[in-house]
């Protein structure tokens, strides 16, 4: 049972581009239904690390497993259902600059599903209503909405198929602190309501105090250390000591 | 795909008894749409319902929105639906569900008729603006050439120099293989055809003033406007849209002395360049047309050329050339700087400028013909 539990498995994975490796060696699980951060180093390899596992950056070595299927290694169709139980949610959100928001949301739909137009159309409002979205900004192009906007959609059309895993890469960067604030509860929220496994990729302190069950960080191309919130402030590691108790820590464990 | 099925309708004590079994997910939703559908279409007027919702497996935003749709539906028949045995960690679902679209639906389009008719008027409005655009675009780019000539210094002269080699050099080969090949067909056409009144030698008459008049300076220009306007207007699209001539405004500079002006000086110079290659590879595809196809020697070719034309025909080519590459650099720089937002605008802007500047070209090279028949030469 307990190996079930895990959803996403990384062994032994070294990526790199034309010389030094980004990850060298790096091994990690993603449990079921929990939120889990990765934090670094600016070049430390979090993007890199997401990437690899959704399958946009070839590895040299290793194992990914995704609920117990390795994607790059199983046919096509078998690669197509893995892909469908996930969700992405690139840093700059990725939306297609040509559609509007409703249009953006309903792509996975329409590709992968065979629905009627007004339950289409139903579905996408759900789904915008549900990342805080009023029904008016469907119509609209992306370039006409705000940073934290953009984001919301972009979740919306990441939880678009109802995948039970999402990857969020930078989710509140970009933000304010109080949107950033609200984007982590929205989160928590739909992490909750969805039953969400959710890799988060992130710089944000407070996120990680708000609403991550665990933590991973990233530095040398494979994971220093990983556990709650207080293993991280009682690592005696330098940099997870100068990140979680250094100055700009402060604020944000107070606020926690 | 399994045998639990997705709604059962049953009737008892008066109420209408629904029961609910298996995946409630996305690759079920067009199944369960129509289930739901028929549940409510069927529905007697102002009888209860309960839903049961205990068999079901799973549940996903697809499977509680069609519970929200099948609950509201039954309500809009009058009489209330109640759901039942839900399971504890879908309630939170249900309840989200439940939030949305509560305010109706969205607005339906505008007729076809309408809808037409608004495009003929918006793209009457386009054809306004673009001309507006053009115009300033005409000022800026004098009011930058006078900042040039003034501060010579600002001029960007090493940009220039970089867009003569994209846009002329590097188009070398190709204008001269057209032309060349133009150049031949000419030749061939005309000698087929005159060798029928014994005419052949006036192919030469044909050849040398139709090319050095026409035929190089339109070939050329509408090949630069599809090879160097389009990446012009590609370029200056993504630059706005990634916000770089917002960033060069705010750093006091104009984007029409950075980008536009070296732009439109360089096609300004590399077109009359092109143009007088262009003109002599299709000469000389004529006059091997004419050797090898009509039997007439390079000799009586060079000779029949020499009292044919005169510097006129030359000039007349060559003059109107600088101006082809001013209207392709304006249309690039006007189109390009329009770009909005989207992927899909930078397609439409850098489509619209070639087209526009091909029209334009051509109109203009007909305009000419006509001052200069006026003028006699």
């Amino acid at each position: 049972m307990a190996a079930s539990n895990i959803v996403v498995r990384v062994r032994g994975l070294e990526v790199g581009f034309d010389g030094a490796p980004v990850l060298a060696g790096l091994s990690l699980d993603v449990m079921r239904g929990e939120i889990l951060g990765v934090v670094g180093a600016s070049g430390a390899g979090k993007s890199v690390l997401m990437r690899t596992i959704i399958g946009l950056v070839p590895r040299r070595a290793g194992s990914i497993e995704v609920d117990g299927i390795d994607p790059a290694a199983a046919p096509q169709s078998t690669r197509r259902a893995v892909e469908r139980r996930w969700g992405v949610l690139f840093q700059h959100g990725a939306l297609f600059s040509s559609l509007t928001v409703r249009q953006n949301v309903q792509f996975p739909m329409r590709e992968n599903l065979r629905l009627s137009r007004r339950l289409l159309d139903e579905i996408a409002l759900a789904k915008l209503a549900m990342v805080g979205l009023p029904p008016d900004v469907c119509d609209k192009h992306p370039s006409e909405l705000s940073g934290g906007m953009t984001k919301r959609v972009a979740l919306a059309r990441a939880l678009a198929l109802d995948p039970p895993i999402v990857f969020l890469d930078e989710p509140t960067s970009g933000l304010d602190p109080i949107s950033a604030g609200d984007f982590d509860e929205l989160i928590r929220t739909l992490q909750r309501t969805l039953g969400l496994t959710v890799f988060m990729v992130t710089h944000d302190l407070d996120s990680l105090h708000a609403v991550c069950d665990r933590i991973a960080v990233l530095g040398d191309g494979r994971v220093i250390t990983e556990g709650s919130i207080e293993t991280m402030l009682a690592s005696e590691h330098p940099w997870v000591k100068s990140y979680f108790r250094g100055k700009r820590a402060r604020l944000g464990a107070r606020a926690a | 795909m399994n045998g639990v099925a997705l709604l059962e309708a049953a009737r008892r004590d008066g109420r209408l008894a629904l029961s609910a079994g298996g995946a409630w997910t996305a690759e079920r939703a067009g199944e369960l749409e129509g289930l739901i559908e028929s549940v409510i279409v069927r529905h007697q007027r102002g009888a209860g319902a309960d839903i049961d919702m205990a068999r079901v497996e799973r549940l996903d935003t697809f499977g509680a929105w069609l519970l929200e749709r099948l609950v509201r539906g039954l309500a809009a028949a009058g009489g209330e639906a109640r759901v039942v045995g839900l399971p504890e960690h879908y309630r939170g679902l249900v309840r989200q569900a439940g939030e949305a679209n509560r305010l109706g639906p969205t607005p339906t389009r505008a007729s076809p008729v309408a809808a037409a008719l608004a495009t003929v008027g918006r793209n009457v409005g386009e054809i306004g603006r673009d001309m507006t655009a053009m115009a300033a675009m005409l000022g800026a780019l004098v009011a930058a050439t006078g900042r040039a000539v003034l501060r010579p210094r600002t001029f960007r002269f090493t940009s220039m120099v970089n867009q003569i080699d994209r846009m002329g050099w590097r188009a070398v080969p190709i204008v001269l293989l057209i032309t060349f090949l133009i150049g031949g067909i000419l030749a061939q056409q005309g000698l087929f055809h005159f060798r029928q009144f014994g005419a052949d030698l006036y192919v030469v008459d044909m050849i040398g003033i139709l090319v050095l008049r026409e035929v190089a300076v339109l070939m050329v220009a509408i090949m630069v406007a599809g090879r160097s306007g389009s990446s012009c207007t590609a370029e200056l699209g993504a630059m706005t849209m990634r916000e770089e001539i917002d960033a060069l405004r705010t750093m006091g500079l104009d984007p029409v002395d950075v980008l536009v002006l070296p732009r439109v000086l360089a096609l300004a110079v590399a077109l009359p360049c092109l143009t007088f290659l262009g003109a002599i590879a299709a000469l000389y595809g004529g006059g091997l047309m004419c050797w090898l196809y009509g039997g007439m020697s390079p000799e009586v070719f060079l000779g029949r050329l020499r009292e044919a034309i005169d510097l006129n025909d030359f000039a007349v080519g060559l003059i109107k050339a600088p101006f082809m590459g001013l209207i392709i650099g304006v249309i690039a720089a006007v189109q390009g700087l329009a770009v909005e937002g989207s992927a899909e605008s930078l397609g439409r802007k850098t489509t619209d400028s070639v087209v526009k500047s091909i029209f334009l070209v051509i109109l203009l090279d007909g305009l000419l013909a006509m001052f200069f028949a006026a003028i006699g030469i």
